[in-house]
């Protein structure tokens, strides 16, 4: 696996650094564009922007993106089935930190994780994920998850989510300042001669075509990261049934994320933005088509389980010639045995319930438990009043509200 | 030139030198992974050991006439918790005592108020989920096993093993397939 997580980690450096050659050049060409022999000048503001961006997102991302999520801490109390699987799924693959969990107040079923390392990361999940999934189906997500945390591939999507925004603002005032310095410059490059003039085509051309490639750059790493996680899933849980299904579940439908944007959409298990123009879709989406996860998972389930497996069954089902795990690591761990689906008891309205409850204990609902077995769930208005048993009638009393 | 030859066999021997503390060092890593894994195992089955007396005292209430399945569970668990020294005979007692859980939860299917009470619900989510964690350490300790135990056994490296003595790891089995699944526990 050291392997595969060098690659990866080369790979997202490379990134890293064509992003900020890509924003210097900008930066230069922004300058230029400007007034003639500005470029120094524009490259020095391009490289502080970049240097800010980069320290905020690795020092803050994480919460950034959390926040942005609307995302609300949970403990264990909160939703025990929820941090079992986490913890289960956390021994499954060898992480030695529990990630930190959070749940989204959404219907549509989605998921994330974001971080800065495997010792300080969390997964989020939405409302509609819990209560549509059952216990392999959410395992199967939350591997998935631990899988791009493990393959450390949280931090630099963070980073290079905030750098692809920062490119594309400065290309951005880069075209505005040819539609607004255009006569001025026309004058001062009658005296620069033909070299300002290449230059300014250098210039021109950088703008228009930086947030291109900036975008094509990070699909691309996106993408082959949404595999590789997939490929980790099937390993930790051994069973790739489970998270097919859960994609199936999570693909299948139609309610719109409303926490969700441009910046974020990378970091979800399945891009939660529709896309409308589909051939678009598949040559920038920052998610392979799910359809396409899902044949991969389906045909490798049952038998014996690889990486080496799961690069065989990518190239048979997209045709393509080059597999997605690195060729180090294509060996690096033994083929091990599938397991059976195991059965989950919980019912959908138990799911439910079970969800309403985790959201209700955020929301300062007490919670007591009666002696004739029923549990009272009180909202806090009620706090500090007595309320009577519902079933037996026991009138117990609310405790006040801690702020 | 006698010079020029000792130099060149002092630094074949270096080079040697290094070869093997590489190798030595990079057996004790593997060496390590097994033993945290089976750390790991070590802490769910504690934690399983720890949640079994509040099962069965919530049971008792409810299911009075049910001792035989109630007292197997208690000295299943018992007989697990002694078992100390080797890695397949503690295999073997973890089976045992997760069988008896088994038939113990396929027994509270006879009892509605059993299983309406809250209590036996977060104990049955408790220990299926610790079910699951000890079969999720048992894969990643047995991996670990089998990439120290490959390390032993093949050339170059089995010569250092030899040497420093390092011994194979014992895998951590289940007898049959149908054991691997979780404790049945449904209902609704």
């Amino acid at each position: 696996m050291w392997d595969l997580i060098r690659a990866n980690r080369r790979r997202a450096a490379v990134l890293v650094v064509l992003m900020a050659a890509l924003m210097l050049g900008i930066g230069y060409a922004v300058g230029e564009l400007a007034a003639p022999g500005a470029g120094p000048l524009g490259l020095v503001a391009a490289f502080g922007i970049w240097l800010v961006m980069t320290l905020a997102s690795y020092f803050s991302g994480d919460r950034i993106l959390l926040a942005a999520s609307r995302a609300r801490r949970v403990e264990k109390d909160d939703h025990p089935v929820l941090w079992n699987v986490v913890e289960e799924m956390c021994i499954a693959s060898g992480l030695s930190t529990l990630p930190e969990i959070y749940i989204i107040d959404e219907e549509a079923p989605n998921a994330f994780a974001t971080g800065r390392s495997p010792e300080r990361s969390a997964v989020a999940v939405t409302a509609g994920l819990l209560e549509r999934l059952d216990r392999d189906e959410l395992q199967g997500v939350i591997a998935h998850e631990l899988g791009h945390i493990n393959n450390r591939d949280i931090l630099y999507m963070t980073m290079a989510g905030i750098m692809l925004g920062a490119v594309v603002m400065l290309a951005d005032v880069g075209v505005r300042m040819l539609w607004f310095g255009g006569g001025r410059r026309r004058t001062s490059s009658d005296r620069g001669g033909g070299g300002q003039a290449i230059v300014m085509i250098v210039a021109l051309v950088l703008v228009i075509l930086a947030p291109l490639m900036a975008q094509l750059m990070y699909f691309a790493i996106s993408r082959r990261r949404e595999y590789l996680a997939d490929a980790s899933s099937a390993l930790y849980t051994r069973y790739p049934d489970g998270l097919a299904r859960a994609l199936e579940k999570i693909a299948g439908n139609t309610k719109p994320l409303k926490a969700a944007n441009r910046a974020t959409a990378p970091m979800y298990i399945v891009n939660p933005l529709k896309v409308t123009a589909q051939g678009l879709a598949n040559l920038t989406g920052t998610h392979p088509p799910t359809s396409e996860r899902i044949k991969i998972l389906r045909s490798l389930g049952g038998g014996r389980l690889s990486l080496e497996g799961y690069d065989a069954a990518f190239r048979q089902a997209t045709g393509r010639p080059v597999g997605v795990v690195p060729r180090g690591s294509l060996n690096a761990i033994a083929a091990v045995e599938a397991r059976e689906p195991a059965k989950d008891p919980r019912s959908h309205v138990k799911r439910v319930r079970e969800v309403t409850d985790a959201l209700w204990q955020l929301q300062d609902y007490a919670f007591i438990a009666c002696a004739c077995g029923t549990l009272l769930k009180v909202p806090p208005a009620q706090a500090g009043k007595r309320i009577p048993c519902p079933h037996c009638k026991t009138e117990h009393a609310m405790p006040d509200l801690v702020l | 030139m006698t010079g020029i030859v000792l130099l060149g066999l002092l630094g074949l021997v270096a080079v040697a030198a290094l070869w093997l503390v590489g190798m030595y060092n990079g057996l004790v890593r593997f060496r390590n992974e097994v033993k945290n894994a089976w750390s790991q195992i070590d802490v769910q089955l504690k934690r399983r050991y720890d949640l079994i007396p509040n099962l069965i005292e919530t049971v008792k209430g409810y299911a009075k006439h049910e001792r035989e399945t109630l007292e197997a569970v208690v000295q299943a668990r018992q007989q697990a918790i002694n078992v100390t020294d080797s890695v397949i005979d503690k295999a073997k007692a973890e089976n045992m005592l997760s069988q008896t859980l088994r038939s113990l939860f396929a027994l509270s299917e006879n009892y509605p108020d059993l299983k309406a009470n809250q209590n036996f619900l977060s104990l049955q989510e408790e220990l299926a989920s610790t079910e699951n964690k000890i079969s999720f350490a048992r894969q990643y300790y047995n991996d670990a096993a089998l990439k120290y135990n490959n390390k032993t056994e093949m050339f170059p490296s089995n010569v250092v093993a030899g040497m420093f003595n390092f011994e194979r790891a014992d895998f951590f089995e289940v007898e049959a397939t149908e054991q691997r699944e979780a404790p049945k526990v449904s209902f609704q």
